[in-house]
């Protein structure tokens, strides 16, 4: 079976390639896979007999999830109907649609892979996996009701038909999860088999599975999802809603029944909605002017029929049931092809406008009479047979029954009724009408309706073959002694009594409305169709509601939000899990230099939240940052110490590239209104924090983890410095996250500031021109621009004369790290530092001078130097990024004590100086271009220009 | 360990002043916001590690080190702050040049659902039924409404 869906989906995939080669004419080929698939079920034939054709292959036993299939008598059945209807159905295709059909690619490919779902839903026994075709049949069925995306009637009726089978989807899922693991197996045979006591959960769950089934077969209140679907092209209404898709919910009705139709709610339920749709379906289709809208509603009748034989949960009705799925199948299929060749002849499918067509095509209307006898449940036909099979398993039972019953016949009038508006509106001659023009249909588009027709008389005829065959199913249900059998003629009984009444009365009742029109107006006063479409709009709006909730717009708010969550958690937190020990040491022993820094960081805080001056409040976070390296000093972190103070040098340099374009002032409006709330949320904050720092603190019990660590540093990291190690060694991996971020931060800077791609080449720098060649370099290369004449000269070659030893400096500081405070992050803040001062010196011109490379490239080295480091390691055989000490004895240096976490530390070093470089590059001298350039800002060009 | 007051205070003003420049709308003030919020947040994590001598062997005996740990991660935190300033400062700069300030607007599509919203309470307070069609509600409460002019787009 794996083999069959395999073929399904692989023609599927074929399938828009052989369109595209050969035309309409394609289908026919393709329809050698369901073909083959209908050969294949009839092969298994002796063996369905006998017992079940079982296949399985493993795909996730971790979810105990098979591709388990199980091949019994009405899976096979189906499978017959899936395969066979299809078929035909194709070949239907191939002239139904214009041979310049747009997208007939698309349908033919839908359509089989559509065919293979249905087949997987039929015939797997796993209840999770039988879930996963059954959406696949919603969606494909979507994609095919959707034929034509240009109208919006046919996207609407597909969003429809997904959005309301899919809901019962997922109602049906979590159904048979329950299912599953209240029997304790997902096999859908062994479920069967244990019939798991009734107990409330199994209510619900059975509850949950009904939805979903109900809702695909179009039941009530689901079933005004199927009329709206008639908009699809209509072979797909004659495979989906009358032979297959439709018949899916009432197939797992079907399956589920034998062990569940006892239990509390399924016989109420089925009972019920199955009367109700029967009645409210027959009597729309009898208001109908369309005649496939009038086949869409009897389709509905016909379900509620299917689903209360089917559902109820005995024997006989059972048997009737099957033979009704198969005779529907068949006879609804065929007319659904006469109405498609009657559209595709006259180009309508109005009764008020056909006129004469019986005459037309007489073939055509006498094989619309044969299945529509089937329908109307005429002798000799399989329609007959079934549905007096069932009217006899009703007759047979209590007052519930009986009343059931009532219903049935009720709706068998109406189905006369609408078969005989059917036959009339589609072939009758109407006076005062000129005959209907139109073409007479190929013998290609007649014959698989004609086959359809065909196989439902010879059925009626074979019935007590059809009986035979079925037996296998019916066995399943609990005995009751009083065995039924499909026959043409059980002799004088009730049954036979209510066919007849029902063909009178439908007759009679058929004329009364051809008499009367105005009597079958009305209807319900609230149809699901509302439902539905005021469910729609309250979603609509909701999210609306919702998203203007919550989405503000408003960083400020965003941001207000999170802190005040914080506050209101981490502080409650704090304040409800008591973790202030109010016992114990505190210590408020400062020293007095301790004691200073700390209040100038403080007030340097607060008064730069206060200024209005851009430049002064920037300082001032300066001042506040030089105050805490001072504290990490104190503290007894002098790498700290030393990386905050270049930080800070650095951030100012930065804030003073910035802030020289930027207005002086903050703008004043509308920050005051909300002045206060500000100050609030940043107090309640900082409260917060503060008990948090107290509490984590106060509450360290523990050993720290890093005890070890001077040791591990020196053994085995090979250095002395115990937090450069720790950067380059032991928690390297950190290390490499964070200076990819600066590799993109980097990026991201020159991104922002080079404005259009080409501006990008200056990211790179270049060389300054070279003077006179005899000449060679001129020492001060800048010095002749007009750019260098406003620079001190002094500050010039003060910045050359110690640039080199600063790098030299940098370099020491690299290197010297893994034993001394120092480091790839320090040494590359102080090149970079060197670079600053050549550039505040000189311009652009002596920044290009003294480094002529282009930042993204020294940036891509560095991350290239350290990722690098690490793959070495793993490719010599030990961890990613683990180091390796070496002693090498160097010619000129004598003995050398190595490392290799140094190049790691050297990556990290060049990404340092290519940040600095890249933010000098852009903020700094692509800035000075932009401002040389008299460009002003674009908002400030836009108020000069006349309005 | 004993927690120091002294720091704990200096914890809760540096994130007090930090969070009042953060809910600026002056993006130079979110920037200088995030820096104090950095130095604040460095000062926490240094806090939860003894303090002592500088963590290195050979010159400190390791008895009265303080905590190398709580170093390595701030000093990470340190340069990947600076990152973050020089990027946000540039995005200060590209709004300046683009829009002649450098604050932070109000998202103007979130605005126009919010306005969406209003008109459709206000609708159903009036008893007023839907939009006759549907799909054209649901196609996107924001499409439909026509572009208000943002009064802060030209200042």
């Amino acid at each position: 079976m794996l083999v069959l869906l395999a073929a399904h989906a692989l023609a599927a995939l074929f399938a828009p390639w052989a369109v595209r080669q050969w035309g309409r004419s394609a289908l026919y080929g393709l329809a050698v896979v369901p073909a083959g698939t209908l050969g294949w079920a009839l092969t298994q034939f002796d063996q369905i007999r006998t017992g079940a054709v079982v296949e399985s292959h493993p795909w996730v036993p971790e979810l105990g999830l098979g591709l388990s299939f199980r091949l019994t008598t009405l899976p096979w059945l189906m499978v017959l109907l899936v395969s066979g209807v299809g078929t035909l159905v194709l070949i239907y295709s191939a002239r139904y649609f214009h041979a310049e059909e747009a997208g007939l690619g698309r349908f033919a490919a839908t359509f089989l892979a559509f065919a293979g779902a249905m087949l997987g839903l039929v015939v797997s026994d796993d209840l999770l996996l039988l879930y996963v075709f059954w959406e696949l049949t919603t969606v494909f069925s979507y994609l095919l009701i959707g034929h034509d995306p240009a109208r919006q009637t046919s996207r609407r009726a597909a969003l429809q038909a997904l959005l309301v089978t899919t809901l019962g989807g997922l109602a049906m899922l979590v159904g048979l999860i329950m299912l599953g693991q209240h029997a304790g197996s997902y096999r859908l045979s062994e479920v069967l088999a244990a019939a798991p006591p009734a107990a409330p959960y199994l209510t619900v769950a059975l509850v949950l599975v009904l939805i979903g089934a109900l809702s695909k077969s179009a039941i009530f209140p689901f079933s005004f999802w199927l009329p709206a679907a008639m908009a699809a092209p209509t072979p797909v209404s004659a495979y989906l809603h009358a032979a297959a898709m439709v018949k899916a919910g009432v197939f797992l009705m079907a399956m589920l029944s034998p062990a569940f139709a006892a239990d509390s709610p399924w016989r109420a339920v089925v009972l019920t909605t199955g009367v109700v749709t029967m009645l409210l379906g027959g009597a729309a289709a009898l208001r109908q002017h369309d005649l496939k809208l009038l086949l869409a509603y009897g389709t509905v009748s016909q379900l509620g029929l299917l689903t209360v034989a089917l559902g109820a949960g005995t024997r006989a009705a059972a048997l009737a049931g099957a033979a009704m799925l198969l005779a529907h199948a068949l006879f609804k299929a065929a007319l659904f092809l006469v109405v498609g060749i009657i559209d595709r002849a006259t180009g309508t499918r109005d009764v008020r406008e056909l006129s004469g067509l019986g005459r037309r095509m007489p073939v055509v209307c006498g094989l619309a009479v044969l299945a529509a006898a089937s329908m109307a449940g005429l002798p000799p036909t399989l329609g007959f047979v079934a549905k007096e099979g069932v009217f006899a398993a009703f007759a047979a039972g209590g007052t519930v029954d009986r009343l059931v019953l009532a219903g049935l016949v009720t709706g068998s009038v109406l189905t006369v009724a609408y078969t005989l508006r059917f036959l009339w509106g589609a072939f009758g001659t109407r006076a005062g009408h000129p005959a209907t023009a139109g073409e007479r249909p190929g013998p290609l588009l007649v014959a698989p309706a004609l086959v359809l027709a065909a196989v439902g008389l010879i059925a009626g005829a074979g019935a007590p073959v059809v009986d035979r065959l079925l037996s296998g199913y019916v066995s399943a249900f609990p005995e009751t002694g009083a065995d039924q059998h499909l026959a043409l003629w059980h002799g004088p009984t009730v049954a036979l009594a209510l066919s007849g009444l029902a063909l009178v009365a439908g007759l009679g009742l058929a004329w009364v409305i051809s008499r009367r029109p105005s009597l079958t107006r009305g209807g319900l006063p609230v149809t699901g169709e509302d439902v539905y479409q005021w469910c729609r709009r309250w979603l609509d709006r909701l999210a609306v509601v919702l998203t203007a909730a919550t989405q503000r717009g408003s960083l400020p708010f965003y941001l207000g939000t999170t802190l005040l969550v914080l506050v209101v958690f981490g502080g409650g937190v704090l304040l409800w899990g008591r973790l202030f020990p109010t016992t114990g040491p505190q210590s408020l022993a400062m020293t007095v230099p301790q004691l200073i820094v700390g209040a100038v960081a403080g007030g340097a805080a607060v008064f730069a939240a206060r200024v209005q001056r851009r430049m002064t409040a920037a300082i001032l976070v300066g001042v506040c940052g030089y105050a805490i390296a001072a504290l990490f000093i104190l503290h007894g972190a002098p790498d700290l110490a030393l990386t905050q103070f270049l930080v800070e040098t650095v951030s100012i340099v930065l804030f003073v590239l910035v802030l020289r374009r930027l207005p002086a002032r903050f703008s004043e409006r509308p920050a005051r209104r909300t002045r206060r709330w500000r100050i609030a949320v940043g107090v309640a904050v900082g409260l917060v924090m503060s008990g948090l720092a107290y509490a984590a603190v106060a509450g360290r019990a523990a050993i720290p983890i890093s005890v070890d660590f001077p040791e591990l540093a020196f053994a085995d990291g090979g250095g002395r410095n115990v937090v450069n190690v720790t950067l380059v060694d032991m928690r390297a991996w950190d290390t490499l996250g964070e200076i990819s971020v600066l590799v993109v931060a980097g990026t991201g800077v020159a991104s922002l500031i080079f404005r259009r791609s080409q501006a990008f080449t200056r990211r790179r720098g270049s060389r300054p021109v070279r003077g006179q060649r005899d000449r060679g370099w001129p020492w001060l290369m800048a010095g002749d621009s007009p750019e260098a004449r406003r620079q001190s000269i002094m500050l010039q070659v003060v910045a050359r004369l110690v640039f080199h030893p600063i790098v030299l400096f940098s370099l020491y500081l690299l290197f010297s790290g893994h034993n001394a405070p120092g480091g790839g992050f320090t040494g590359g803040l102080v090149a970079g530092l060197a670079l600053t001062l050549r550039y505040l010196a000189g311009g652009r011109q002596e920044l290009n001078a003294a480094a002529p490379a282009d930042a993204g490239v020294v940036l891509g080295t560095g991350l290239l130097f350290a990722a690098g480091t690490g793959v070495a390691a793993m490719v010599l055989g030990g961890q990613v990024l683990q180091s390796a000490l070496l002693d090498l004895q160097l010619p000129a240096f004598g003995e050398v004590h190595l490392v290799t976490s140094v190049f790691f530390d050297i990556g990290v070093y060049l990404i340092v100086i290519g940040l600095v470089l890249d933010i000098l590059r852009s903020l700094g001298a692509e800035v000075d271009r932009q401002q040389e350039a008299g460009l002003p800002s674009r908002a400030r060009m836009r108020v000069k220009e006349p309005v | 360990m004993s927690p120091n007051l002294w720091y704990v205070l200096l914890i809760g003003v540096l994130f007090a002043a930090g969070v009042a420049l953060l809910l600026e709308r002056s993006l130079t003030r979110v920037v200088m916001g995030v820096v104090l919020l950095g130095n604040g947040a460095n000062l926490l994590i240094l806090t939860t590690g003894r303090a002592g001598g500088a963590p290195i062997v050979g010159t400190t005996p390791q008895d009265q080190m303080s905590d190398p740990l709580p170093h390595a991660m701030i000093l990470t935190a340190i340069v990947i702050t600076f990152g973050m300033t020089a990027f946000l400062l540039a995005m200060a700069y590209r709004s300046w040049y683009l829009t002649g300030h450098d604050e932070v607007q109000d998202d103007v599509e979130d605005r126009r659902i919010m306005r969406q919203a209003e008109q459709d309470r206000d609708r159903s307070e009036v008893g007023e039924d839907d939009t006759p069609d549907s799909e054209v509600a649901a196609a996107g409460a924001a499409a439909v409404i026509p572009t208000p002019r943002d009064p802060r787009e030209h200042s």
